[in-house]
C-alpha cells in the first residue's frame, strides 16, 4: 500500500520550478536603462528650448522631473519581481516547491510588467526626442504653433469642400453599388448580358487609379461637350433663357467642378462597394432563398426584404473600410483644379516652407474617421443586442 | 381526380439521377407520409413540387393543373402549397410576428394591421402569442419550427409539404411539433409529409408511400406498410428502423 503510494508520487513529482533571478535582474537592468534614456530626451528637449529662446522656467523643471520620475517608476514591478525570485529561491532551498513555483510565477509576470510598460515609455521617449531633435528641427516643421494658429480657419474652411464631396459620393456609392451587385447575380440566360456588362464595369473602375478615373472624368466629360448637350435643355425645364447672353445661360447650366469630383468617385468606389455587397449577399444561406421564395415571394422581394437586410448586416465593417479609402481619396481632387483640404494646406506650406498647415488635414483625416468607426460599432452591437435581447 | 398528382417525375443533379419516374397521387384531406432511406430523395421530390427545384421529366399535377415545367407562373403556386424545412430557415433579422405577416402583406397584400391580427390569431393558436416579437434566435428548436409552420399556415395554403420537420429538434421537443401537425390533420388540411418519425407515420398518414431508388417503391395504407409490406426491400428499411428504435 505504501509502496504503490510512493510510487505513485514518484510518477507524479512536482517539476521544478524553473529559476527566474536571470529574468528578475534583467528587468532591474532595463527599469535603469529606461530612466536614462528619460534623461537624455530631457536633455534634447532642454537643448531645443535654449535654441529657440524659451525660457526654461520652473514649470519646464518640474515636468523633466516628472518624465525622469515616471519612469523612475519602473523600478517598482523590476524589485517587486526581484524579492519574488529571492522568496523563490528561499522556498526552494526549504524544499517547499509548490510555494516556490508560485512566487516564481509571480516574479515572471512582475519582470513582464516591467518589460512592457517600459517599452512603451521608450516608445514614447524616442517619439519626443526624433521631434525635438536638431534642435526641434522636426518639430518645427510639423507642428509649428504659430503657423497652425493662424491658417488653421483656412484648411478647415478647404477641408469643408472633402466633406461635401464625400458625403454626396458615400450616398452616392451607397446606392450605385447595390445596383451593380444586383445587376450582377441577375439570374437565368436574360440576366447573362446584364451580368456581363456589370462585371465589365467592376473590373474597369476597380482597376483604374482613382487619380486617374478623376482626370479623366473631370477634364475629359466637359472638353467631350457633352454636358452643354444634356445639361442646357433640362435647367430650360425650369429657367426661361430668353434674352439672356450666351455666357448668362453658361452661368446657369455650367456644372461645378466638384460634382465630376463626386461623379469619378462614385464610379470607382461603386465598383469597390458592389463587391462587398455581392459578397455580402452570396453569403446568405441558400436555404433563406428557399424559404422566402416558398412563401411566394418573388426573386426580387426577396432580395429586398430578406436577403439585403440581411447582407448589409454583415458587411458594416467592410463597408466603412471603403468609405474611408474614398474620404482619403478626396485628396485627389486637386488633379482637376478643386480646391481642397490639401490643396490649400500645400499653397500654405509652400508659402511658408513649413508643413505645419499639412499637419492639420492630416489631423482632420483622422479625426473625422474616428467618429465613423465608433458609429458603426455601436450600429453593429445595438444591431446584435436587438437581435438577442426580448422585447 | 387526385388533389396533387405525380406522374412519372425524374430528376437530376447533373450525373445523379435522384428521381427516375415517381408516381404517387395525394388526395384532398388526405395525409401522405413519404418515408425512405437517407439520401434516397425525399426532400427532393417535396422541393420539385413547390417548384423550387425544376424536373427533368414527368409532370405534376395541383387541382388538375399541371404545376411543373416551363410557363408555370411558381409564385401562385407557391400561394397553394406551403412547405416546411427541416431546418425551420426563419428569418433571423425579423421579429416572429413579422416572419409571419411578411408574406401575407407582400404577397396577398393584406393591411399591417390584417395581417397582425390574423398571425396574433395563428400564433395564440400554438401557444406562441408572447413570443411574438422576440427574434428567432431567443427560440427553442421546437418554438421555431412552429412558427415556421404558422408561417407557412398564414398564406392559408391548401396543401402542405413537410420535410422532416422533427428531425433537427432535441427528442423533448418533438412531440410539440408533431401534436400541430396532428391539429392540422385532425382539421382537414391536405399533407404530404417526410418522416423519419416510423410511430407518428403510422398514427396520422392516411398512406404512406416507400420511397427507394428513385421511385416509389411500394405504397399502402399505414397498417399495411408497417405491419405486412409486401416488398422485401420496405421490410429490410424498417427492420433497420425498427433496431434504431425509432417505430
Ligand atoms: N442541390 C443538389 N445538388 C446536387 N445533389 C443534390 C442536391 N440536393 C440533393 N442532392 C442529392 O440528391 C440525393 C437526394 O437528396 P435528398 O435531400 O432529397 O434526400 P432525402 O431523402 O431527403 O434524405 P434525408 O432523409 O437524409 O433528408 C442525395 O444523394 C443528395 O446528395
Ligand atoms: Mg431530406
Amino acid at each position: 500500500m505504501t509502496d504503490i503510494a510512493t510510487k505513485g508520487r514518484v510518477g507524479t513529482l512536482p517539476t521544478l520550478p524553473r529559476r527566474t533571478d536571470g529574468l528578475s535582474l534583467a528587468a532591474l537592468l532595463f527599469a535603469g536603462f529606461c530612466v536614462l534614456c528619460a534623461w537624455g530626451a530631457t536633455r534634447t528637449i532642454a537643448g531645443a528650448l535654449d535654441h529657440l529662446q524659451i525660457a526654461r522656467d520652473a514649470a519646464w523643471s518640474t515636468f523633466f522631473f516628472l518624465v525622469v520620475a515616471a519612469t523612475a517608476a519602473l523600478f517598482l514591478p523590476a524589485f517587486r519581481s526581484w524579492s519574488f525570485s529571492r522568496r523563490a529561491r528561499e522556498a526552494l532551498s526549504q524544499n517547499n516547491i509548490v510555494e516556490a513555483r508560485i512566487d516564481a510565477a509571480a516574479a515572471r509576470e512582475w519582470s513582464y510588467i516591467t518589460f512592457g510598460w517600459g517599452a512603451a515609455a521608450l516608445v514614447l521617449l524616442a517619439f519626443a526626442s526624433f521631434i525635438m531633435a536638431n534642435n526641434a528641427g522636426v518639430g518645427r516643421t510639423f507642428f509649428y504653433l504659430p503657423l497652425i494658429a493662424e491658417k488653421w480657419d483656412l484648411v478647415v474652411l478647404a477641408f469643408w469642400n472633402n466633406i461635401k464631396i464625400f458625403v454626396i459620393a458615400e450616398i452616392l456609392v451607397l446606392i450605385w453599388g447595390l445596383v451593380v451587385a444586383i445587376a450582377r447575380l441577375m439570374p437565368g440566360p436574360a440576366g447573362q448580358p446584364v451580368r456581363l456588362l456589370a462585371i465589365a464595369y467592376c473590373d474597369v473602375f476597380r482597376g483604374l487609379p482613382a487619380v486617374l478615373t478623376l482626370y479623366l472624368v473631370g477634364f475629359g466629360l466637359p472638353l467631350s461637350g457633352l454636358p452643354d448637350l444634356i445639361i442646357p435643355p433640362i435647367v430650360g425645364l425650369f429657367v426661361n433663357f430668353d434674352g439672356m447672353t450666351a455666357a448668362q445661360i453658361k452661368q446657369y447650366t455650367r456644372i461645378p467642378l466638384t460634382w465630376y469630383c463626386i461623379l469619378a468617385l462614385t464610379l470607382t468606389y461603386g465598383a469597390y462597394v458592389a463587391e462587398v455587397y455581392r459578397a455580402g449577399i452570396e453569403s446568405i444561406h441558400p436555404s433563406q432563398w428557399a424559404a422566402s421564395r416558398s412563401l411566394g415571394l418573388s426573386y426580387l422581394q426577396t432580395l429586398r426584404y430578406v436577403i439585403v437586410p440581411q447582407a448589409v448586416r454583415r458587411i458594416m465593417a467592410p463597408l466603412l473600410n471603403d468609405f474611408i479609402g474614398l474620404q482619403k481619396d478626396t485628396a485627389l481632387v486637386q488633379v482637376i483644379g478643386v480646391v481642397d483640404g490639401f490643396n490649400q494646406s500645400r499653397i500654405i506650406a509652400s508659402n511658408a516652407f513649413n508643413l505645419s498647415a499639412v499637419t492639420i488635414v492630416a489631423i482632420l483625416f483622422v479625426l473625422i474617421t474616428i467618429p465613423q468607426a465608433r458609429f458603426v460599432d455601436r450600429l453593429v452591437e445595438r444591431d446584435q443586442a436587438r437581435m438577442r435581447a426580448a422585447s | 381526380m387526385a388533389f396533387l398528382e405525380i406522374r412519372e417525375v425524374h430528376k437530376r443533379f447533373g450525373p445523379l439521377a435522384v428521381l427516375r419516374g415517381v408516381d404517387m397521387s395525394v388526395n384532398e384531406h388526405q395525409v401522405v407520409c413519404l418515408i425512405g432511406p437517407s439520401g434516397c430523395g425525399k426532400s427532393t421530390l417535396l422541393r420539385c413540387i413547390n417548384g423550387l427545384e425544376p424536373i427533368q421529366g414527368g409532370e405534376i399535377k395541383l387541382e388538375g393543373d399541371r404545376v411543373s415545367g416551363p410557363g408555370v407562373d411558381v409564385n401562385r403556386l407557391r400561394r397553394e402549397v406551403g412547405i416546411v424545412f427541416q431546418s425551420f430557415n426563419l428569418f433571423p433579422h425579423m421579429s416572429v410576428i413579422e416572419n409571419v405577416t411578411l408574406s401575407p402583406m407582400k404577397v396577398l397584400g393584406f393591411g399591417r394591421g390584417e395581417a397582425r391580427d390574423r398571425a396574433m390569431a395563428l400564433l395564440s393558436r400554438i401557444g406562441l402569442e408572447a413570443k411574438a416579437n422576440e427574434y428567432p434566435d431567443r427560440l427553442s428548436g421546437g418554438q421555431q419550427q412552429r412558427v415556421a409552420i404558422v408561417r407557412a399556415l398564414a398564406m392559408e395554403p391548401k396543401l402542405m409539404l413537410l420535410d422532416e420537420i422533427t428531425s433537427a429538434l432535441d427528442p423533448e421537443l418533438v412531440s410539440e411539433v408533431l401534436n400541430i401537425v396532428r391539429d392540422l390533420a385532425s382539421q382537414g388540411m391536405t399533407m404530404l409529409l417526410a418522416t423519419h418519425e416510423m410511430g407518428f407515420a403510422r398514427e396520422v398518414a392516411s398512406k404512406v408511400c416507400f420511397l427507394y431508388d428513385g421511385v416509389v417503391h411500394e405504397e399502402g395504407p399505414p397498417d399495411k406498410i408497417f405491419g405486412s409490406p409486401d416488398e422485401e426491400r420496405t421490410r429490410a428499411f424498417l427492420k433497420r428502423i425498427i433496431e434504431a428504435g425509432r417505430l
